[in-house]
This record gives C-alpha cells, sequence and structure tokens, in this order.
C-alpha cells in the first residue's frame, strides 16, 4: 500500500526540501552575485542582494591580471591526466579483486581505503622532499601522479564494486570463445562496465579538480591550477572580495556545468546500480 | 576428432575434495550427459573439461593430445552455458562472430557462418538486435549459434535448459538432439534433469558427491542399474525400495502375503536384502494388504500411492481402464524375475 500523504503535508515537504537546497547553494550563489558588485557593494553593510549595479569589471580586471587560460589548461591537464592514469591502472586491479579473488583482496580493498583517512598534510614533508629531490616540484607531472595515487583508492572501489556486478560466466565464455586476458578485459569486461567507468572518471576528475592542498602545496607559477588562480587573489593587497568572487566564479564554473550535465550519470554511478 | 579422456582426474577446494580421482572416456562423436542431483560435481567436472577451472591431479587428453595445462581458449571446446552468459553490448550478430574474430577467420568466412548458423537456429530476422530483446529460448539459440560458429572439437552444455519454461524445454532438447545428429560432434551436456539425460543421451554418466556411480546407454541403465543410487535416480516415478527378509532362496515383506523366489543366489548367511521394483512391475489385485491413499491420474496412465500395514509406501503405475480409487484396500503381484536385489549395508546391486 502507498503510503498516504495529505496534500499539506507535500507542500510542507516541498518548501522544506527547496529551503535545505537553496541554505546549501547560497554561498556559491552568493559568491557568483558579489562577482558582479563593485568592491564597495560587495563589502556593503547591509549587505545588497539583487539591487546593485551590475558590473562585468572584476572580470575584466581579473582576466587581465592574470592568465586565466594557463590555469584552466593546468587544471584540466592535472584532473584529465590523474584521472585516465588512475583508470589504466585501476581497471586490471579491480578485474583481479572483482574475478579473481584472493583471501587477502577483502583487506587490501580495506588497507587501500584506510590510506584515505591519514591526514594529507602528514606526508607533506616527505612528498615536498622527494618532488625537490626528483626536480618536479611545481611541474604537472608531479601533481598528476599525486592526485592519481591520492585517488586510486576510491578509483578502484568504485570499479571493484561495479565489476562484481557483471556475471563472472560471461567472462568465461569470452574465455571459451578464444579471448586472451587482454582481449576479455578489452572487448567484454570494459564495454559491459562503460557506465560505472564513465561516473567514475567523472566523480574523479571532481576531486582532482576541486583537489587543493597539494596543488597549493607544491605549485608555484608553472604548474598551478585554478585552486591557486583562487587562492592568488586572498591576500596580496588586502581582500578584494568582487575580485576574489569573480576568480572564484571563473574556477568552478567549468567542473560546474561539467558536473550539471552529467548529474544523471553521476547519480546512477554513485549508487551502483543496487536498486536494479 | 573429439575423444575427449580423463586420467585420474581429481579436484579439491582448499581441503574439501569435490571430485575423487576419477576415469572416464568419452568417444567422438558421443552425446555424454553428466546427470546427479545438486552437489555431485557434475559442472565442475564439465568446468574441468573446459579448463575454466584447475585439476588438481591427474590428466585431460583431448583428441589425443595431452591439455592439461592447455587454456580453455586453446582446447577446441565451445560452452554453453546456463545463464547463456551472452555479451549484452553486442548485437546478435556480433555475439556470434566474436569467437571467430578471436580467432581471426577472414570476415567473408564469419557472415558465411554466420548466415548458416542464424538459418539453421530460426534467429536470420534476429542478427541486429541485442540480446536484451530476445526471450529465453532465443537467447539460448543465440549462445548455441555461437558455439556452432566455432566448428569446435566437442560442445559442452552446462544446464542449458534449465532456465527456459517446461514447453520450450521440451522443443529446445530436440533441437538440441537434431543438431547433435547433423554435425555428429561431440556433445557433453550437464543435467540434473534424468528426463531429460534419458531423452538425449547417447551414454549416461551418474555421479553422487563426486564419484562416477555408472556409466551407460540410457535403457542399459534404467533396466540394469549397478547400485540402489542408480535405480532410484534414473526412471519417474522412482523404483520401489522394499527391505527384504531373506529365508533360503525366497525373500519376505509384509506388504506381500506370499515370499517372492528370488533368480539372484544370496551368500552363505545373508538375512536381508532391498529389493527394487520399478512402479511399471507392479499389478494391482484384490486383497487387503495394502491402503490406496492417492491416485494421480495422467490420462494414459495412473500412479496409484500404496501403503501397506507397517507403513511401507509403493507406487503403482495403472494403464488398464480399471484403475484403483482412493482408499481402496488391494494386494499387489509382479513377476520376481522382474525384481532387483541390492545389498541392504553396501546398496550395490546382487547379480
Amino acid at each position: 500500500m502507498a503510503r498516504s500523504v495529505t496534500k499539506q503535508r507535500k507542500i510542507i515537504n516541498t518548501a522544506a526540501a527547496w529551503a535545505v537546497s537553496l541554505l546549501i547553494f547560497f554561498p556559491i550563489l552568493w559568491t557568483i552575485l558579489t562577482s558582479f558588485k563593485t568592491e564597495a557593494q560587495a563589502i556593503a553593510d547591509p549587505p545588497v542582494f539583487l539591487a546593485f549595479n551590475w558590473t562585468l569589471e572584476n572580470y575584466a580586471v581579473v582576466m587581465e591580471r592574470s592568465n586565466y587560460g594557463r590555469f584552466l589548461w593546468n587544471s584540466i591537464i592535472i584532473a584529465g591526466g590523474s584521472t585516465l592514469l588512475g583508470i589504466l591502472i585501476a581497471v586490471p586491479a579491480a578485474w583481479s579483486m572483482a574475478f579473481v579473488p584472493s583471501r587477502r583482496t577483502k583487506d587490501i580493498l580495506l588497507w587501500m581505503l584506510s590510506t584515505k583517512m591519514l591526514p594529507a598534510v602528514g606526508v607533506l614533508y616527505p612528498i615536498y622532499l622527494l618532488c625537490i629531490k626528483f626536480g618536479v616540484l611545481d611541474s604537472k607531472i608531479a601533481l598528476v601522479f599525486i592526485l592519481m595515487l591520492i585517488n586510486l583508492p576510491i578509483i578502484v572501489w568504485m570499479l571493484y564494486t561495479y565489476f562484481k556486478e557483471i556475471p563472472g560466466e560471461i567472462l568465461e565464455a569470452a574465455r571459451m570463445d578464444g579471448a586472451s586476458l587482454k582481449e576479455e578485459v578489452l572487448y567484454v569486461l570494459t564495454p559491459m562496465a562503460i557506465p560505472g567507468i564513465a561516473s567514475t572518471i567523472l566523480l574523479n576528475v571532481i576531486l582532482a579538480w576541486n583537489e587543493a592542498f597539494w596543488t597549493l602545496n607544491l605549485t608555484a607559477a608553472k604548474a598551478a591550477p585554478l585552486t591557486a588562480f583562487i587562492a592568488s587573489y586572498s591576500s596580496p593587497e588586502g581582500l578584494f572580495y568582487a575580485k576574489l568572487s569573480a576568480a572564484s566564479t571563473m574556477a568552478i564554473a567549468p567542473i560546474l556545468i561539467l558536473g550539471w550535465f552529467s548529474q544523471k550519470q553521476l547519480v546512477s554511478g554513485l549508487t551502483f546500480g543496487a536498486v536494479k | 576428432m573429439g575423444q575427449i579422456k580423463l586420467n585420474q582426474v581429481s579436484k579439491s577446494f582448499g581441503d574439501v575434495e569435490v571430485i575423487p580421482p576419477l576415469d572416464l572416456t568419452i568417444e567422438d562423436g558421443e552425446f555424454t550427459v553428466f546427470v546427479g542431483p545438486s552437489g555431485c560435481g557434475k559442472s565442475t567436472l564439465l568446468r574441468l573439461i573446459a579448463g575454466l577451472e584447475d585439476i588438481t591431479s591427474g590428466h585431460i587428453e583431448i583428441d589425443g593430445a595431452d591439455a592439461t595445462n592447455v587454456p580453455p581458449a586453446k582446447r577446441g571446446l565451445a560452452m554453453v552455458f546456463q545463464s547463456y552468459a551472452l555479451y549484452p553490448h553486442m548485437s546478435v550478430r556480433k555475439n556470434i562472430a566474436f569467437p571467430m574474430r578471436m580467432a581471426g577467420v577472414p570476415k567473408d568466412e564469419q557472415d558465411r557462418r554466420i548466415t548458416a548458423a542464424a538459418q539453421a537456429l530460426n534467429l536470420t530476422d534476429y542478427l541486429d538486435r541485442r540480446p536484451g530483446q530476445l526471450s529465453g529460448g532465443q537467447r539460448q539459440r543465440v549462445a548455441i549459434g555461437r558455439a556452432i560458429v566455432r566448428e569446435p572439437q566437442a560442445f559442452l552444455f552446462d544446464e542449458p535448459l534449465s532456465n527456459l519454461d517446461a514447453a520450450l524445454r521440451v522443443g529446445m532438447r530436440m533441437e538440441i538432439s537434431e543438431l547433435h545428429k547433423k554435425l555428429a560432434t561431440t556433445m557433453v551436456y550437464v543435467t540434473h534433469d534424468q528426463v531429460e539425460a534419458m531423452t538425449m543421451a547417447d551414454k549416461i554418466v551418474v555421479l553422487r558427491a563426486g564419484r562416477i556411480e555408472q556409466v551407460g546407454a540410457p535403457l542399459e541403465l534404467y533396466r540394469n542399474p549397478d547400485n540402489k543410487f542408480v535405480a532410484g535416480f534414473i526412471g519417474s516415478p522412482s523404483m520401489n525400495f522394499l527391505e527384504c527378509s531373506v529365508e533360503g532362496t525366497n525373500v519376505n515383506h509384509p506388504a506381500f502375503s506370499n515370499p517372492t523366489p528370488s533368480l539372484v543366489e544370496f551368500a552363505q548367511g545373508t538375512t536381508a536384502v532391498t529389493m527394487g521394483v520399478r512402479p511399471e512391475h507392479l499389478n494391482i489385485v484384490e486383497g487387503d494388504n495394502l491402503t490406496v491413499e492417492l491416485t494421480e491420474a495422467l490420462g494414459g496412465v495412473s500412479y496409484a500411492y500404496l501403503r501397506a500395514n507397517d507403513g511401507t509406501r509403493l507406487i503403482v503405475e495403472e494403464r488398464g481402464d480399471e484403475r484403483s480409487n482412493q482408499g481402496d484396500k488391494v494386494n499387489v503381484e509382479f513377476d520376481p524375475s522382474r525384481a532387483l536385489m541390492f545389498d541392504a549395508q553396501t546398496e550395490e546391486r546382487m547379480r
């Protein structure tokens, strides 16, 4: 029997849901609004909500002062590169864990996840020193590797969960049909897991895009991605809220748009097809 | 061609021995059925032949060559799975083409074989569909098509019909039998359904707990079982078993008024045997030793479920116009030459 929901109840629920959503979204909305204000309006007390002189001046200043394109390019390379590399390593790893598990597979999965619980700052020194030693400080390649390693446990976990749902008999059929291990993974497993791999890629790109600790600490100018771009507006000559907001908006816009268009894929990916 | 020889093959999972060392030869062109209750190791045995599981000890020979360490793809065997195991992201055509693509068969030869297989299996109209758009029977045909085009040394079937409904199962059973006649290729077929085994097999291998209980032609197993397990497993309804006492050359059972003369000579000191009689060899006659508890009228035959005063249950097959009714008091009689004797302890057949 369906639960009976009165009309009144429904309205209250809907209103509450909107209220909570707006509350969560508000900081981002406020950032976007502030980016269109003058510096004076941005720090006005009481704050102005919509009744201000909309201006694109901040964006013009930001574009003039910083090379947005280079930051964007660095972000794309770092997020995309670390994700791609991670997937290349995680697909075979997840394959073996899902289809030829050993007695220790569960332990290894848990151990991998436990590394995510280590505070990043705990390994800042060793990694910083390693980067200096290898001469890769402020290089994209170092960040691609480090972000790949940081997110690898999540990629492996997600793919493992996906692969677990693929019936083993289909892979055995491929083996009987003469497919080598490479062909089995390439022609049978991967195409069947495309939805899972796609949402894993999406989530990982978002995680890598937003990652701030390592990208801020290991870059200076050459390899700095958009996180550094935002940070560069937070201090030098005091706080300029409107310009900082404009920079923030420009940094989060690409990933926000990507997330918006792929939200269906992302949701189905994160719920792992548990309700089939 | 497609002879498969198992030499002292055994399989253990960890400390559990699921298949103790066994020998078996499957001749070229033979339709061999592995049958047994669930958990008897029949699927494991098939997977050992396929190479999907490694054997723990022994040797497997295919076509005279040692295949023990040959990977599944190189054994020249095709397998049809219970779940069909089609590739969901490929069209029917691509599914059937897959093994040929892996083997590097030229494109026009691929097309020729796909067309031929599709015609033989009534799949011509479905070649461009995805497996998800097909019915169970059609999917199973695609799986068979995928196996045929490889032109394998032997086909392996792992309970291929158990996901189909009853009517479709009978149809597919006949199709597979016809396919075997046409291709004359070795087929190894696993099922838990003794009707499938009886109707399709040239040779039945009855398995219990990983052990081969008996190997033989269907009617040979039916008429001449080696032990009580085979006698009870083959045939539906099952054979009646009666715990009898021995008196000289006769055996006695409270369900029967008269002693039954045994055609088997008992060893000195034998006091008890198990006598087996098939339901169709028992006749209902007037008397009051047994009560008819239930009758199942299937049309051509009826099965009467009888209970003796001491609790023994018997099933009798009736075919004539006169059939018993529930609650009737009856006796049964039979031709003593139809009775099979089994050792009461070892359950082995006494001949």
